[in-house]
């Protein structure tokens, strides 16, 4: 909103309940590119649900913006339900395929790297080790931040998934 | 009924066949459109039925067309193209639908689905150049969808805040055949608009109403969607507001009331601006507190606590910082507000706002609206005429300018659905095919069509619609021979550098619309302008009025954009 400008921008997971149809993907980055909104991350997969698929959606903005993001999705015609984790207690998860560079001397510190990050080696050639590693976003940057020494020569992320946590 | 009506066992249909009887239990009564390659086969189907087909000339007209009938009749518009440029010519049409919130389902043929994505000939993915400009749209993949897709698509277009709804038909779907079954009412689980609002909230309300005083109710198109003007009466007098409308609201609250102020905003009266930054207490029902009507969003109605009521909440603090929103829908809100104001024991007994409606009586006195008659016709002159001589009957459409701002601020609308606008696309050719359309679904009423001769030109081709199906609409050019506002503009904040807004080379329109068969007539000094339009109006026919307007009249008050609203330009 205009004269809210100065307020903080702050990052949310949203969770969208959508139709699985053709499109909706569209409708939602459509939506978001239309009215100048952010978006940092996305993932979307089916859900055990028959014809609902899951969106998780990482953004930002101030108070107003937020509000205004989540009321235009509500107003999608193909969205269930979309649920704000700010507030809640939540679960949260990247995954990351890191391809580093394994010279022969190097093997075991990026083993003992590994172990540590509780990751897992999932492809080896003679000179490269491919990590599987799950985490928060922190996690994965700690964990690329430690391996750029080594030479990593591809990355692939995917975005934020998160489930609300049930009462204990 | 028969035993398949009452859904016992299935008939095999054809596409097409579907497609008719949901239009006929949707009460469709008029398609305006145009066909082609890719509709052939529900065209063959749409004239062995009862529905009324107008061929309009460009697809354009034919969306603006539905929206005119829409607005006119408060029923959902349907429009029908083909697929390609048939489809994307209603583009503009359904972006302006959307803005200004009119229930329209439009039909467009498609491709085979086995060529969509070849880039077959007149394929285009309207589905996806429509996505952000309609409510919802389709496509129809397969035969066995198309009942249930249809009859979602008038659900949606007509409920809640209501809006245009594409339908994509490919062609081999609507040729191949399955079983009907009559569906029932449409439920859907991801859409179910709040028609009551939350008491709580209405209680708050009520509460700084008793407390005002100086409170001022701001309307808009919503209370004519819904259909509650009766009840935005009621309230007001219940608690001795007084009202002013945006362009879109105009109609909602009767003109000749006195509690009216006239429009709200960039061409609003001086009244109604000095209100609304005086006011201690602002309602808006049923608008959007669009950037022409706020001016400067930080110093807007500064001094009130602003109420927000609409059925979308995406409208409730979009642009403005609300006090109190309220979620529903306009009627059933109002209607709840005055009974529980009833209890409150606010009968309107006596007036309890006398200091500030006296205050606003001074503004009103102080700078009415107004111009100057001599020798050469002003255009507010004409559209002061069109009013007084259809006593305020009659059913307004309007061009895109100053044409539009005129209509606006002299034709003193008492009743809903009578005024007809591209409000929120504010788009040039509209107003003579929405006439068409308000024409064709009120047949009993004078349709006039106020238009600049710039913006009349965009869809003068619906001239040969007119003609052929006797839509006796009337259209009263007031030409200026330049696009005005844009001159305006130009004369105030270019240092009048008429850059392309010349329009010295026109058609001469009275011999125009003879070549289309239609009535042509033109008023060149004051003392003519009567007699034509008594004429224009008295002809069962299309009739173009030329009516040779001060060239650079302009359009005031006028509050430079972004600019605070109190602001104001005056003549």
């Amino acid at each position: 909103m205009n004269n809210n400008n100065n307020e903080i921008q702050k990052k949310t997971t949203l969770s969208l309940l959508v139709k699985n149809e053709p499109g909706v993907l569209a409708r939602i980055a459509g939506l978001f590119s239309g009215r100048g909104f952010n978006i940092e991350s996305l993932c979307v997969a089916e859900t055990n649900e028959r014809n609902v698929s899951r969106v998780t959606l990482v953004t930002n903005g101030d108070r107003n913006i937020l509000e205004q993001i989540k009321k235009q999705l509500n107003k999608l015609i193909d969205v269930i339900k979309v649920l704000d984790f700010t507030g809640t207690p939540f679960v949260q998860r990247e995954l990351a395929l890191i391809k580093v560079q394994a010279k022969p001397e190097y093997r075991a510190e990026i083993l003992r790297m590994v172990d540590i990050f509780r990751s897992r080696i999932i492809d080896v050639s003679s000179e490269h080790y491919t990590v599987e590693v799950t985490g928060d976003e922190a996690k994965i940057v700690a964990f690329l931040e430690l391996l750029k020494p080594f030479g990593i020569k591809e990355i692939a992320r995917t975005g934020a998934i998160a489930l609300g946590r049930e009462k204990k | 009924m028969t035993e398949c009506e009452k859904g016992v066992f299935t008939i095999k249909l054809k596409g097409t066949e579907i497609l008719m009887k949901i239009l006929h239990e949707e009460g469709v009564d008029t398609i305006f459109g145009f066909p082609g390659g890719a509709v052939l086969d529900i065209y063959d189907q749409l004239v062995k039925t009862d529905i009324r087909h107008i061929l309009v000339r460009h697809e354009q007209g034919a969306i603006h067309a539905a929206d005119g009938y829409a607005r006119a009749s408060g029923r959902v518009g349907v429009c029908l193209v083909t697929s390609g440029p048939g489809a994307t010519n209603t583009v503009t049409g359904i972006a302006s639908a959307y803005m200004d919130s009119v229930p329209i389902v439009v039909f467009t043929g498609q491709v085979n689905t086995r060529l969509i994505g070849n880039d077959a000939f007149q394929e285009v993915d309207i589905v996806g150049i429509t996505r952000p400009c309609t409510k919802h749209n389709y496509l129809v993949k397969n035969i066995g969808e198309l009942a249930n897709v249809v009859k979602e698509a008038f659900h949606i277009a007509r409920s809640g805040r209501p809006g245009p709804v594409l339908v994509d038909l490919p062609k081999d779907v609507m040729q191949s055949f399955a079983d009907y079954k009559p569906i029932g009412e449409v439920r859907l689980k991801s859409y179910q608009p709040t028609y009551e609002p939350n008491i709580k909230q209405l209680e708050r309300l009520v509460g700084l109403i008793k407390k005002a005083e100086r409170p001022l109710i701001f309307a808009g198109g919503g209370i004519i969607l819904s259909g509650a003007s009766k009840e935005l009466l009621q309230f007001a007098k219940k608690i001795h507001a007084p009202v002013t409308a945006s362009l879109m609201g105009l109609g909602a609250f009767p003109a000749s009331d006195p509690l009216w102020l006239g429009m709200i905003g960039m061409h609003g009266t001086y009244c109604a601006n000095m209100s609304t930054s005086e006011c201690d207490l602002l309602i808006g029902i049923g608008v959007r507190f669009d950037d022409r009507v706020t001016g400067k969003v930080s110093t807007f109605a500064s001094k009130a606590k602003i109420v927000h009521i609409d059925i979308d909440p995406t409208s409730i603090g979009k642009n403005i910082t609300v006090h109190t929103p309220i979620v529903g829908d306009c009627r059933i809100t109002l209607q709840m507000l005055n009974s529980m104001l009833e209890k409150e024991g606010l009968k309107g007994s006596k007036n309890p706002h006398k200091a500030w409606l006296d205050k606003i009586a001074g503004w009103k006195a102080a700078k009415p609206l107004s111009y100057e008659q001599k020798d050469i016709i002003k255009p507010q002159f004409v559209v002061e005429k069109i009013y007084e001589l259809t006593k305020g009957k009659a059913i307004i459409t309007t061009e895109v300018g100053q044409n539009q701002m005129w209509a606006a601020q002299f034709y003193k609308f008492d009743e809903p659905n009578s005024f007809i606008t591209s409000g929120g696309l504010g788009c040039m050719g509209f107003g003579f095919p929405a006439a068409i359309g308000a024409q064709v679904a009120c047949p009993d009423k004078i349709v006039i069509d106020i238009a600049g001769d710039g913006s009349i030109q965009m869809n003068i081709q619906e001239m040969a619609t007119a003609v052929q199906f006797n839509i006796p609409v009337k259209i009263a050019i007031l030409n200026n021979r330049f696009l005005g506002m844009v001159r305006q503009w130009q004369e105030l904040f270019y240092n009048r550098c008429y850059a392309c807004t010349d329009m010295d080379h026109a058609p001469d329109f009275v011999k125009l619309a003879e070549a289309y068969g239609a009535v042509g007539l033109r008023a060149t000094r004051p003392d003519e302008v009567v007699p034509v339009l008594k004429k224009g109006f008295t002809v069962k026919k299309p009739v173009i009025m030329d009516f040779l307007v001060e060239r650079e009249e302009g359009v005031y008050p006028m509050v430079p954009s972004g600019a605070d609203i109190t602001e104001m330009l005056l003549v």
